[in-house]
């Protein structure tokens, strides 16, 4: 799931200082997973900017709070968009994603984001998240026994481990295990030592970010006739 | 009365709400600006839940736990702490003092200590005075007008419904 973590309030008060009428719009998938943006959330800010509104003298201000099944998707979005004209400005908790799709859909209202979009990660126990994917479009976990050096190693390097290994710890810090240890301990565990023998060449990045946005299109799922710019 | 800070006491149960009652029943003196409110274990407070009582104007607010050790839900009474010290973190971005709101664990015989408890938190917000953000008494009485239209509303939708089935 994308994880993401709460903004300071008074970085959010700062944001909307110009706006009489905020709506925080909360996001029902990935960030009410992580606790950073669902429905709970969203109250909780809510009543935070109220506050603190109220205290810097600006009782006038309107916020309120609304959550949708999921941001990042258009339908989702339909729900909301009756309300939105009340509004002068939208607080996004969603991620990234989300916070653009609003901007997109409603091209009259100024969007802001409401938390910080981290990474895409797994809940390692309750209360902690941790990075697992780059989303480097070219995965090769195959080729790692199922452990991505790309994300979970420092210097991402895909012929490993560095001298800075130690203890199976990574240098960069003593609470950050080594990613080149944990491959080498899986694969001596299912055998496959020998698979890393071999010198991986450099990940073919063009497939990543630096080529800008990227987009995937399932011509077979296009509606017909229109293809992908339907 | 209305000069006085209110304290909103979150009472677990299973420790505080009979220490309360305790304290009740051995004619302890203390501090009348409290008004209890309790919950099945103060593992069921959420941050929401003290913003919220700060937002609609209340002084202070007071949670009061099992010992640390002793929660009738196992740590029930630790997530607790741990949500209230966030809470104090929003309250200090706010702008509002964070030692309006803490945290305290008392066992269900200690009836004196729930008076002294109550004591403690009357005589820090005697100190930091009325919440800036305490509504003025007309805006009171609009809440409490608008809540009990809303609460009439849904009673009476309750009945239609029954009537219909």
């Amino acid at each position: 799931m994308i994880v993401a973590d709460r903004k300071n309030v008074r970085e959010i008060r700062a944001m909307i200082q110009n706006h009489q009428r905020v709506l925080l719009v909360g996001c029902g998938t990935c960030v009410t997973v992580c606790l950073a943006g669902g429905e709970r959330e969203v109250g909780i800010l809510g009543s935070a900017l109220r506050m603190a509104l109220r205290l810097a003298g600006r009782d006038q201000v309107i916020v309120d709070q609304v959550t949708i099944e999921r941001q990042c998707e258009d339908a989702f979005i339909d729900a909301l968009a009756p309300r939105v004209g009340e509004y002068d400005a939208i607080c996004s908790l969603a991620c990234g994603a989300g916070v653009q799709a609003l901007a997109e859909r409603f091209p009259n209202t100024p969007v802001y984001p409401g938390v910080n979009t981290q990474f895409i990660g797994i809940l390692e126990s309750q209360g902690v998240w941790t990075e697992k994917c780059a989303a480097c479009g070219n995965c090769r976990l195959g080729q790692f026994v199922g452990i991505c050096p790309i994300t979970r190693c420092a210097k991402r390097q895909f012929n490993g481990p560095c001298g800075g290994s130690r203890d199976g710890r990574c240098e960069v810090s003593p609470e950050l295990d080594c990613a080149w240890q944990l491959i080498y301990d899986r694969a001596k565990a299912l055998n496959k030592l020998d698979e890393l023998e071999a010198v991986v060449p450099p990940l073919d990045w063009s497939t990543g970010l630096d080529g800008g946005p990227r987009k995937v299109v399932r011509e077979d799922q296009c509606i017909a006739g229109l293809g992908p710019n339907a | 009365m209305e000069d006085e800070p209110l304290i909103l006491a979150f009472c677990c149960h299973y420790c505080a709400y009979a220490a309360a009652d305790l304290a009740g029943s051995m004619r302890l003196q203390y501090p009348s600006n409290v008004r209890v409110l309790r919950l099945p274990c103060t593992g069921k407070l959420e941050v929401n839940y003290l913003l919220t009582a700060f937002e609609h104007g209340i002084d202070g607010v007071l949670v009061a736990g099992c010992l640390e050790g002793g929660c009738h839900f196992l740590e029930g009474n630790l997530r607790a702490r741990k949500r209230v010290e966030r809470a104090k973190v929003f309250l200090e971005e706010i702008g509002l003092e964070p030692e309006r709101l803490e945290m305290f664990n008392l066992s269900s015989a200690e009836g004196p200590r729930f008076a002294k408890i109550v004591g403690i938190m009357s005589q820090r917000l005697a100190k930091l005075g009325k919440s800036p953000l305490r509504p003025d008494c007309q805006t009171v009485h609009q809440n409490i007008q608008a809540m009990t239209d809303q609460a009439d509303a849904a009673l009476a939708g309750a009945k239609h419904d029954c009537c219909r089935s």
